[in-house]
């Protein structure tokens, strides 16, 4: 034990990316279900892992882990603190409790002949968000988040065994998501230009005489438009409802927790980490630009979903409104404010895992997500609907569930920032929740049922199991929110702790 | 002035292709094109970074023995990575293309986006597709 | 058994009679049994508490705090006391009424209508109970919510544009700006905790206070202060104990209760009455009482009368919270039970007549009361205890109102109250008038000649009720000297 301990960051992202090709071999003799298991395996390991460093990060200090023994800022550096640390977690968490669901999901979703190379890709993708959390390296951050990216692409296009506008999804989002991965290398290179370093830490050390640079502010543009473009950012979401739509059951569970999460988390990092508020520029781009964008991007997401008839889209552009309450946590910069950002991480990682899973159950039953075939739902399978309902009420942010102590914060950090109008926005934008929630609400229960026959059977056992296990957990992180707030709030000051 | 404009020739050329790059990418209607536009603008970035390493005078760092002036070839090895990404997505991306035209018959946007739409209207029409 | 745990009981039993009712789905008898039974042993439970509460007792429980000074909590304090052992006494009736009424209609999915009532009435349990705002506020919630599936209950297009606008205003009024209250009230004081002098003496700009009363009043959907009133109305498409629970049992009284708390423990009676910040209180809830009974008189359909009388009584509570005055305080307290006694016993008359003849206009209801005695006996008590005449229950709370406006000496309250008792007297008697006094109608519709009372279920419930409202105004005493202690 003692001689793994230390390197327990690099086995992190190491672990998954030997077994994507090890997965491969699987083709031989065409084991999908050990392919399944295997993967399932890795995710658990990944995920003890992942709780083991953010025990020792929260109880002791922070870890700094140079790959190959070339000391930072020379080699690449592995570097865990409460934030990334938490945002492992909560990646490697998703896809732990998500693995269980995937076999009848994907069995039912995707042609026989892929499934393995479908784990494969998964498991790619698992190391690239895993990668661009751990790491402490700028390009590096890049090089995973090409990984994960491309896997994601692939992941997507195999939904079009349910419909073939998955592969258009797929393209679109290869062609915007380069683009915003190009401009975020642009940025760094800029950076680099300047500073002549590629190490986080050292790169926010240096940038401090160089606050006047012009090519500095270019490179900071480039990194904000760039993982704008990533985390789907109002006006640069396009490419996210389709992806989310077309996707199988199992990615759009994975993408919808974790990846656009992961992006918030690497533009945090830029902004506080290595940038900071002290910087005028950078307290411009919050007040001017991600304040805005991001209380038009709460109202657009969800007036936008209100008209959707298909309940995954509906769920996607939700998505974009509640990105919208990560960034607006951003742009007060404030203790609470940041806080809620942090919070909703997790929290929405824990709603949109449960809601996109149900509607996961919802599919492999129908073979459809149209709100229009859900019709009297709520009777043939009632607990996918209930956790369908209850993953809802989550998302309008009702006491008691996660969503309403991100949402406190939220509405404290505006508070405090003497912004109460948008406090009432933030309320105002809530009650739009209501209104999509309850569209859901009265086609499962209010319609009158359209399989007269009772032909239609709750969703397996194997597939409601982690579907409740992510609902239970959104109420408990709602009631007992000590572990999360306490972790938001150490981060949070971390962040701000510069400033002064 | 010119000078400056000059002795920056290589940021100006990596602009231009950049901004060539990108236009491509937006205003072409046909997928094929539009992976060759991102192919050009991903290749300006590679130039951004090679150029940015070299130093005036330098040479390629191997050691020799005797002191010289090196080019700078981290960024060098580090735009070895990106073209490796940068060749994995346009297979992908051409991998995509292959497979839209095999459904659609056609790898024009605008087609695309017609066949779509009659698709979208008759999953609101409750017909699956 | 210790308070405590008879605390955690009283939320508790309603839950765990829903489970059974679950379980119970395919013996019907059985449930209905499963009904009554936790809704006796809830009120026996509720009860038991009483003489505790009565000799001075408290009981507190604190649950794990959720953020900073937000713990869910619980504090049984007099006028909680009085809302709970009002609320778990009338459901037994009300689930007797609901076996009558909904058997008697043959209505669908009765399962599901009677475990949402226990949510609801669980939930009703927890607001009384709740010992700060963020406690109060999520079971406020919880009872919107579970009272939804009960309004929307014949799932037609009516029931769901009613129970459309019921959740849409009541949800919309609490988050838009209760909640924003709530938060408001947190960042400025760092507390939720209902305190008996309140929280927010020398907290506030006393210019700001008028603005934050106004968002919990409005905030506090439930009470139906106009204009955001509408959902009562919209929400008559449901059956009657569903109307019953929410005019009498418990919707509305969770909202006027609700006022009471926030008006006694958020503000503070003194607090309120040194800087006036209710005085537009006092006018907008004069202003929905006589304009709700001015729109009650013009309504012909039965429940919809009775809707915009429940809007109009229910300011009757909130200005006395507006006089800001120790009596005024008294005589709301006091009215949530009177008039939820009263207004029970109407609704299920209503409800008995619409078994028996399926009429719901008024004026179709010619000479019914021949035909159906006890209910039309029960009906004119209700009414009477409504209006306030003695020796009905409805006196002894229009008195301390009227004793409180004399107190603060704001006249216009007086004329007000007189004028609404004269409008009281018009809506209601005239149905009264109608039943027994007007030919019946028999030449027009050949059917209403096999008229007889409802089903023994449906007409048993309301003549208790009515006796309960003569019982009341005899042992009014008693109630005051269980409120007595918050006003000192």
């Amino acid at each position: 034990m003692n001689f793994i301990m230390p390197h327990l960051p690099v086995l992190q992202v190491a672990i998954p990316l030997i077994a994507a090709p090890i997965c491969v071999l699987f083709t031989f003799g065409g084991h999908r279900k050990v392919a399944w298991l295997f993967t399932l395996a890795v995710s658990w390991v990944c995920f003890l892992i992942a709780g083991a460093l953010l025990s020792r990060v929260l109880l002791d200090t922070d870890i700094s882990y140079a790959i190959g023994n070339w000391p930072p800022p020379f080699g690449i550096e592995y570097r865990v603190d409460p934030i990334n640390a938490f945002v492992l977690l909560i990646i490697s968490g998703i896809s732990a409790i998500a693995l269980p669901f995937a076999r009848l999901s994907v069995e039912k979703e995707i042609e026989t002949d892929r499934h393995i190379l479908f784990y494969t890709s998964y498991l790619l993708c698992l190391t690239g968000l895993l990668g661009v959390t751990i790491t402490g390296d700028a390009f590096n951050i890049f090089v995973f988040l090409e990984i994960s990216s491309l896997s994601t692409y692939v992941l997507i296009a195999t939904g079009v065994r349910q419909d073939r506008r998955a592969l258009t999804a797929a393209y679109n989002y290869l062609i915007l998501g380069t683009i915003g991965a190009t401009f975020f290398v642009i940025g760094i290179g800029l950076l680099y230009m300047v500073t002549g370093t590629l190490n986080i830490a050292d790169l926010a050390e240096r940038l401090q005489p160089l606050s006047d640079n012009r090519v500095v502010h270019a490179g900071f543009a480039f990194i904000v438009i760039g993982m704008g473009l990533k985390l789907a950012l109002f006006p640069m979401h396009v490419w996210l409802p389709n992806a989310y739509t077309y996707a199988p059951s199992l990615v759009t569970v994975f993408l919808a927790a974790t990846s656009t999460k992961v992006s918030v988390y690497v533009l945090l990092r830029f902004l506080f980490t290595v940038f900071g508020p002290s910087y005028d520029f950078v307290n411009l781009t919050f007040e001017f630009v991600l304040l805005p964008l991001a209380i038009v991007a709460m109202f657009a997401g969800s007036i936008t979903a209100i008209f959707q008839t298909n309940a995954k889209r509906l769920f996607a552009y939700s998505s974009v409104a509640q990105l919208g309450y990560m960034m607006l946590g951003v742009a007060l910069s404030n203790i609470p404010g940041l806080m809620a950002t942090i919070l909703h991480i997790f929290n929405h990682a824990l709603m949109k895992g449960a809601l996109f899973m149900a509607l996961g159950c919802v599919m492999y039953r129908l073979g459809t997500v149209s709100l229009g075939s859900m019709k009297g739902l709520g009777r043939s399978m009632p607990w996918t609907m209930g956790a369908l309902i209850l993953g809802g009420l989550s998302l309008i942010g009702v006491p008691g569930t996660v969503g309403f102590i991100s949402k406190w914060h939220l509405i404290l950090g505006t508070l405090e920032a003497g912004f109460w109008p948008i406090a009432i926005l933030i309320v105002a934008s809530s009650l739009l929740a209501v209104i999509y929630i309850w569209k859901i609400v009265e086609v499962a229960y209010l319609e009158k049922e359209i399989n007269q026959e009772k032909t239609l059977k709750e969703a397996p056992i194997s597939m409601l199991a982690p579907l409740w296990v992510l609902v239970i957990l959104n109420f408990y992180f709602g009631i007992d929110a000590d572990l999360t707030t306490w972790v938001a709030r150490n981060v949070a000051e971390t962040f701000l702790g510069g400033e002064s | 002035m010119v000078d400056a404009l000059i002795s920056h020739y290589n940021y100006w050329l990596i602009i231009i292709l950049m901004m060539l790059g990108l236009y491509v990418v937006v205003s072409r209607g046909n997928l094929v094109k539009k992976i060759v536009g991102l192919n050009i603008f991903q290749t300006s970035v590679f130039l951004l970074y090679i150029s940015l390493g070299k130093v005036s005078g330098g040479t390629a760092p191997i050691l020799t023995g005797k002191p010289e002036a090196f080019s700078n070839p981290l960024p060098h090895v580090l735009i070895l990575t990106a073209i490796v990404v940068g060749i994995a997505t346009t297979a992908l991306g051409l991998a995509l293309v292959v497979r839209i035209r095999e459904s659609y018959g056609t790898i024009e946007e605008d087609d695309i986006l017609i066949s779509e739409r009659s698709q979208d209207a008759s999953d609101i029409n409750g017909s699956s597709a | 058994m210790s308070n405590q745990s008879i605390l955690i009981l009283s939320i508790l039993i309603p839950l765990i009679g829903g489970i059974g009712i679950s379980l119970l789905h395919r013996a019907p008898n059985l449930r209905e049994a499963c009904t009554l039974i936790s809704s006796i042993v809830l009120a026996f439970v509720v009860y038991s508490l009483l003489p505790k509460i009565l000799s001075g007792e408290t009981v507190n429980i604190t649950f794990r705090e959720i953020l900073p000074g937000l713990a869910l909590q619980f504090n049984v304090e007099p006028l909680g006391m009085l809302f709970a052992c009002t609320a778990s006494g009338l459901w037994i009736i009300n689930s007797l009424y609901s076996i009558g009424y909904m058997r008697g209609n043959q209505e669908e999915n009765q399962t599901r209508f009677y475990i949402y009532f226990t949510i609801a009435i669980s939930s009703s349990m927890g607001i009384a109970f709740a010992g700060n705002m963020f406690t109060l506020f999520i079971f406020y919630e919880i009872l919107t919510l579970s009272t939804y599936p009960l309004v929307a209950h014949k799932q037609n297009s009516e029931a769901k544009s009613g129970a459309r606008i019921y959740l849409g205003l009541l949800i919309g009024t609490s988050v838009g700006f209760q909640l924003v209250a709530i938060i408001w009230t947190y960042l400025i004081t760092g507390t939720l905790d209902f305190t008996p002098e309140g929280i927010l003496n020398g907290k506030i700009d006393p210019t700001l206070l008028p603005i934050l009363l106004a968002l919990y009043m409005f905030g506090i959907g439930k009470a139906a202060l106009m204009p955001f009133h509408l959902w009562l109305p919209s929400a008559m498409v449901a059956p009657t104990p569903v109307s019953a629970l929410l005019h009498a049992v418990a919707v509305v009284k969770a909202g006027v209760f609700t006022v009471l708390k926030v008006v006694i423990y958020i503000f503070g009676i003194e607090f309120l009455s040194e800087t006036g910040a209710s005085t537009w209180l006092i006018w907008a809830a004069s202003f929905t009482l006589l304009a709700a009974s001015i729109v009650a008189i013009t309504k012909d359909n039965l429940k919809a009368r009775l809707a915009y009388s429940t809007i109009s009584q229910l300011s009757y509570i909130v200005l006395g919270a507006a006089l800001a005055s120790s009596i005024g305080i008294l005589g709301g307290g006091l009215h949530i039970a009177t008039h939820a006694i009263g207004k029970i016993t109407l609704f299920m008359c209503a409800g008995a007549i619409y078994v028996a003849t399926h009429k719901t206009e008024i004026s179709d209801m010619t000479g019914l009361g021949r035909k159906m005695p006890f209910t039309y006996a029960a009906f004119t008590i209700g009414s009477l205890s409504i209006i306030g005449l003695p020796p009905f229950a409805g006196t002894w709370s229009k008195w301390y109102l009227a004793l409180a406006a004399a107190d603060t000496q704001t006249w216009m309250v007086i004329g007000v109250y007189m004028l609404s008792s004269l409008l009281n007297v018009w809506y209601l008697l005239s149905i009264v008038a109608k039943g027994f006094f007007a030919p019946p109608s028999e030449t027009s519709d050949p059917s209403t000649g096999t008229i007889k009372e409802a089903p023994l279920l449906c007409v048993l419930p309301p003549c208790l009720t009515a006796v309960g409202c003569i019982a009341l105004f005899f042992f009014a005493d008693r109630i005051v000297e269980l409120l007595r202690p918050i006003v000192n």
